[in-house]
């Protein structure tokens, strides 16, 4: 299973490792509803350093797409709210 | 991964669809894909040069409310040394929010720094992926039908795609808060501007507007400590024996922020 951290890039983590992701991600998304900010930047941090430790980093010239696409680590509550709906350099 | 995740891979794969739709004929869509992602590099490229450049400009900002503070540490020295303690405190309440703006500039511009540094980190990715499709189109165009021609392609820019969606968004964050703090430096500014800074005895009694603007942004209780070091400073042998060598420093120099060192 192919995971991006935005702004970081690729980790390769074993398929097995997706019920630790979701359990991770679940914390992350509760601290969002509960507007916890000091809670969200702790989970958010946990869930991103579980990826970058428990995964390889894909080698920079891989084509290959992600399965997750996570936030990147310093993404703040507010942000997290609004969905990270900016338009970027690519338009809607 | 419906929460968060899932938010954020439909927000990039939205944009990966976008950039891949024009597949049509295999054999020109692989040039074509390629000389656009060529192009889009060198927007990337032209972006962080935009923001390395807003950062520049908020770096100049820095230096200039720098500037301030020394600025209004002496004219609030000059104004007590005359016993006009209102103009005195109302140069320190001016202070106080510079300084205070300052800390929060300088926070920023380092956070900023770091996303200038993923940026070009990204770039570099970027940059890798679009060779590696170089390469690959060459080998697809060779081996494979149209039909499965199209298929490959699709995989492949997948990747590339996906590389430069993500490079967008971090690219489009580094702008707002660019932006952002430019706008509330900006802001800060003209308050002090406004507030005729280059003369500050000709304030009157410092009870205008602005003066009361400034006076609920600052913090009265670092004005009033601020307040009585200085008056301990003046009044030499008044004052406590660790402000003493301050003191001595501001009688040679010309009013040196001497007070500073302690709120920074």
């Amino acid at each position: 299973m192919i995971v991006r951290i935005s702004g970081e890039g690729q980790f390769d983590l074993a398929d097995s490792e997706s019920a630790r992701l979701n359990e991770l991600e679940a914390a992350v998304v509760a601290a969002v509803e509960a507007r916890d900010e000091a809670t969200f930047k702790q989970a958010l941090g946990a869930l991103l350093d579980h990826v970058r430790s428990a995964g390889s980093a894909v080698a920079e010239d891989t084509l290959e797409g992600s399965d997750v696409i996570l936030p990147p680590s310093d993404t703040s509550l507010q942000e997290a709210e609004s969905e990270f709906t900016g338009e970027g350099l690519i338009p809607d | 991964m419906a929460g968060l995740a899932g938010r954020m891979s439909t927000v990039v794969k939205a944009k990966v669809s976008k950039l891949l739709d024009r597949a049509e004929d295999p054999g020109e869509t692989l040039d074509y894909s390629y000389q656009k992602q060529v192009e889009q590099l060198q927007n990337v490229k032209k972006g962080i040069a935009d923001v390395v450049t807003a950062k520049k400009r908020l770096q100049m900002q820095e230096s200039s409310l720098q500037q301030s503070l020394v600025k209004l540490d002496t004219q609030a020295r000059q104004a007590l040394s005359q016993n006009n303690e209102e103009l005195a405190r109302a140069a320190l309440e001016r202070k106080n929010v510079a300084q205070t703006e300052l800390q929060s500039l300088d926070t920023q511009v380092n956070e900023l720094e770091a996303q200038q540094q993923k940026l070009t980190d990204s770039e570099k990715q970027l940059r890798a992926k679009i060779e590696a499709f170089r390469t690959k189109k060459e080998v697809i165009k060779a081996q494979y039908s149209a039909a499965e021609a199209q298929v490959r392609i699709s995989e492949a820019a997948t990747g590339v795609g996906e590389q430069m969606a993500d490079v967008g968004l971090a690219m489009q964050r580094a702008v707002d808060k660019t932006e952002n703090m430019r706008a509330r430096a900006d802001a800060v500014q003209e308050l002090e501007a406004a507030g005729t800074f280059d003369d500050i005895t000709q304030l009157g009694s410092g009870e205008d507007d602005i003066d009361k603007q400034l006076k609920q942004l600052s913090s009265q209780s670092a004005v009033d400590d601020e307040l009585a070091k200085m008056k301990g400073e003046l009044g030499g042998g008044a004052a406590p024996a660790a402000a003493s060598g301050e003191a001595a420093q501001i009688s040679s120099g010309e009013g040196a922020p001497a007070g500073e060192s302690g709120q920074q």
